[in-house]
C-alpha cells in the first residue's frame, strides 16, 4: 500500500492504495467519481479520458501512485447538471451521443483538444506544421481518434466540438 | 496484474542502481508497460518510476542539433517549434502514431523501447519465442499481416511498432544511455536495436539497469525535403503496415543527401545504406527509384498474410522519392 495526494476537481484527497491501482480505479473505486468510465481498460477506447495538469490522458494506463500531487480534472469537474460547461451544453444541443457511455471521455478529450489547437499544436492531417491549425471536421476526426463511440454518434460529436471551437 | 515493488527514483543514479541486476522495469508514461503488465505478458518484480527525473527538456546542442530528454512526451516533441521547422519528418511521424491522449503520456525513451504488437506476443496462451524463449513462433504459420518481410528469423517475425524511431533513424539520431557505473555512452540509433536471430527476447543494446537519458539529433539538413509516409489499415490510430521516412537534399540536380528509414516491415526501424548510396549523387528518375526499391527488397520474404507488403513498400518508396524529386532544392 502507498499513500498519495491527488488534487481532484479542486479538492485534495489523501488516498492509500495498492500500487497496482490505476488512476481510473482510484477515481472510481476510492473517490467514487463514477463519471469517468472503464471501457477497454487498455487505452484503445478513450472512455477513461481525464485531464492531468490540463492535458488529456487515458486514466486506465497510468498508476495512481505516479500522480502524487497532480491536478486531475474529471467530467464532474468540468460541470454539473446545473452548471454545464460549454462543451457539455453543445453535446446536449447537438445530440452528441446515444447510449452515453463514451460521452464523459469524449467531452474531457474534446475540451483539452481545443486547448491543444489554441496552443498551435499541429495534427497528422494539418497541411502545414507551422501554420495555425484549422478547426475542420477532418482535423477533429484525426485529433479525436482516441475516443471511440460504439453508437457512432460521430457527426454530432464533430458538430458539437466545432460549435464550441468557433465560439472560443 | 502481478504485485511488484514500486520505487520512485529522484536521481538518474538512483534509478539505475535500484534497477540493476533485478527483474525491474522503468516506468515513464507507462502506456505500453501497464498494458502488458495487465495481461501478464510482463511481470517485473520492481517498477522504478522515473517521472521525477530531470529529463524533460529539449535543448540546442553545440553542434547545432537537439538533445531531447528521455521524458519529453511525444506530443510536446511533435509540437516543438524547432522540431516542426527543422525536423518535420519527426513531427509527422510522432503525429501519425497512437492517439492524442497516448501522445501526451508516451515519452521519447519509452517510445524507443515499446514492444511489438504481434498478436501472439500479447496472447499468453500462444507459443512465442520473444515472450517465452524456446516455445516457438506462432506467427510463422499463423496470422501475420502485421509482420516482418526483412530482417526476421525463423524464431521471430515480429515488427518494431514505433513511428518515432523510424523518423529519428532517417535523421541519424543517437541514443544517450546512462550506464550503471555512472558514465554515459552514445549509440547511433541504427546500432541500438538487435535483430531477432536465435534470441528474439533481446531487442536492444541496453544492459540490466541502464537507462536511456536522451536522444540526440544532428544539425538539420538545409533545404531538405522531409516526409513520413505511413500506410495503415485505418486513417488514424493504427500501426504502420509500411512506412517510409525520408530526409533528402538536392543540389545541382542530384541527390546531395539521402536519409531513408522504413517502418512496419522489420524487427527494428530499417535502414539500408546501400540503397542510400545508390541514390546519392544521382539525378532523380523513376527508373532510379525503382532500382533502389528493388535493391531494398532483394531479400524480402513474405509469410503469407504479409506478402502484400513487398509491392506496397516498393510503391510507397517510389512515391516518396518522386515527391522528393519534385521538391527540388536549388536545382
Amino acid at each position: 500500500m502507498q499513500t498519495l495526494n491527488l488534487q481532484v476537481n479542486g479538492e485534495t484527497h489523501e488516498l492509500s492504495v495498492d500500487v497496482r491501482t490505476t488512476l481510473l480505479d482510484a477515481l472510481r473505486q476510492h473517490l467514487h467519481l463514477n463519471g469517468t468510465k472503464k471501457g477497454c481498460d487498455h487505452g484503445q477506447c478513450g472512455a477513461c479520458t481525464v485531464l492531468v495538469n490540463g492535458k488529456r490522458i487515458n486514466s486506465c494506463l497510468t498508476l495512481a501512485v505516479m500522480h502524487d500531487g497532480d491536478e486531475i480534472t474529471t467530467i464532474e469537474g468540468l460541470g454539473g447538471s446545473d452548471t454545464l460547461s460549454p462543451m457539455q451544453k453543445a453535446f446536449v444541443k447537438h445530440d452528441g451521443f446515444q447510449c452515453g457511455y463514451c460521452t464523459p471521455g469524449q467531452i474531457c478529450s474534446a475540451t483539452a483538444m481545443l486547448d491543444e489547437i489554441k496552443e498551435g499544436w499541429p495534427s497528422y492531417v494539418s497541411v502545414s506544421l507551422v501554420g495555425e491549425p484549422e478547426l475542420t471536421s477532418d482535423e477533429i476526426a484525426e485529433r479525436m481518434s482516441g475516443n471511440l463511440c460504439r453508437c457512432s454518434a460521430y457527426p454530432n460529436i464533430v458538430d458539437a466540438i466545432i460549435e464550441v471551437g468557433d465560439k472560443s | 496484474m502481478k504485485s511488484f515493488d514500486y520505487q520512485r527514483a529522484e536521481t538518474v543514479e538512483q534509478a539505475t542502481t535500484v534497477a540493476a541486476g533485478k527483474n525491474a522495469s522503468f516506468i515513464a508514461g507507462g502506456t505500453n508497460l501497464l498494458d502488458l503488465m495487465k495481461l501478464e505478458v510482463l511481470s517485473p518484480d520492481v517498477v522504478v518510476d522515473i517521472n521525477r527525473l530531470d529529463l524533460n527538456a529539449i535543448e540546442q546542442t553545440d553542434d547545432g542539433g537537439l538533445r531531447i530528454g528521455a521524458l519529453v512526451p511525444n506530443s510536446k516533441l511533435a509540437a516543438d517549434a524547432r522540431v516542426r521547422q527543422h525536423y518535420a519528418v519527426l513531427s509527422r511521424a510522432l503525429l501519425s502514431g497512437a492517439s492524442g491522449q497516448l501522445r501526451n503520456k508516451a515519452t521519447t525513451g519509452g517510445n524507443l523501447l515499446q514492444r511489438t504488437r504481434c498478436y501472439y506476443f500479447y496472447d499468453t496462451a500462444s507459443p512465442c519465442n520473444k515472450r517465452s524463449p524456446g516455445t516457438g513462433c506462432s506467427a510463422l504459420q499463423g496470422q501475420n499481416r502485421l509482420h516482418a518481410i526483412i530482417g526476421a528469423s525463423e524464431h521471430c517475425i515480429a515488427t518494431h511498432p514505433s513511428d518515432m524511431a523510424v523518423a529519428m533513424q532517417a535523421l541519424r539520431a543517437t541514443v544517450e544511455i546512462e550506464q550503471t557505473d555512472g558514465h554515459r555512452r552514445q549509440v547511433p540509433l541504427q546500432d541500438f536495436y538487435c535483430l531477432p536471430g536465435t534470441t528474439p527476447q533481446r531487442e536492444n543494446q541496453l544492459e540490466s539497469g541502464e537507462l536511456i537519458t536522451a536522444v540526440h539529433l544532428p544539425a538539420p539538413v538545409e533545404d531538405s525535403y522531409q516526409a513520413y509516409r505511413k500506410v495503415r489499415d485505418r486513417a488514424s490510430y493504427a500501426f504502420a503496415l509500411t512506412s517510409v521516412a525520408a530526409v533528402t537534399q538536392i543540389r545541382s540536380g542530384t541527390f546531395s543527401h539521402v536519409g531513408l528509414s522504413f517502418g512496419g516491415i522489420a524487427p527494428r526501424p530499417w535502414r539500408d545504406t546501400e540503397v542510400e548510396a545508390m541514390l546519392l549523387g544521382q539525378t532523380p528518375s523513376r527508373q532510379l527509384f525503382e532500382k533502389a526499391a528493388d535493391r531494398l527488397l532483394e531479400e524480402a520474404q513474405g509469410h503469407g498474410g504479409n506478402d502484400f507488403k513487398i509491392p506496397l513498400l516498393k510503391r510507397t518508396l517510389v512515391a516518396v522519392l518522386s515527391e522528393a524529386a519534385n521538391f527540388g532544392g536549388d536545382a
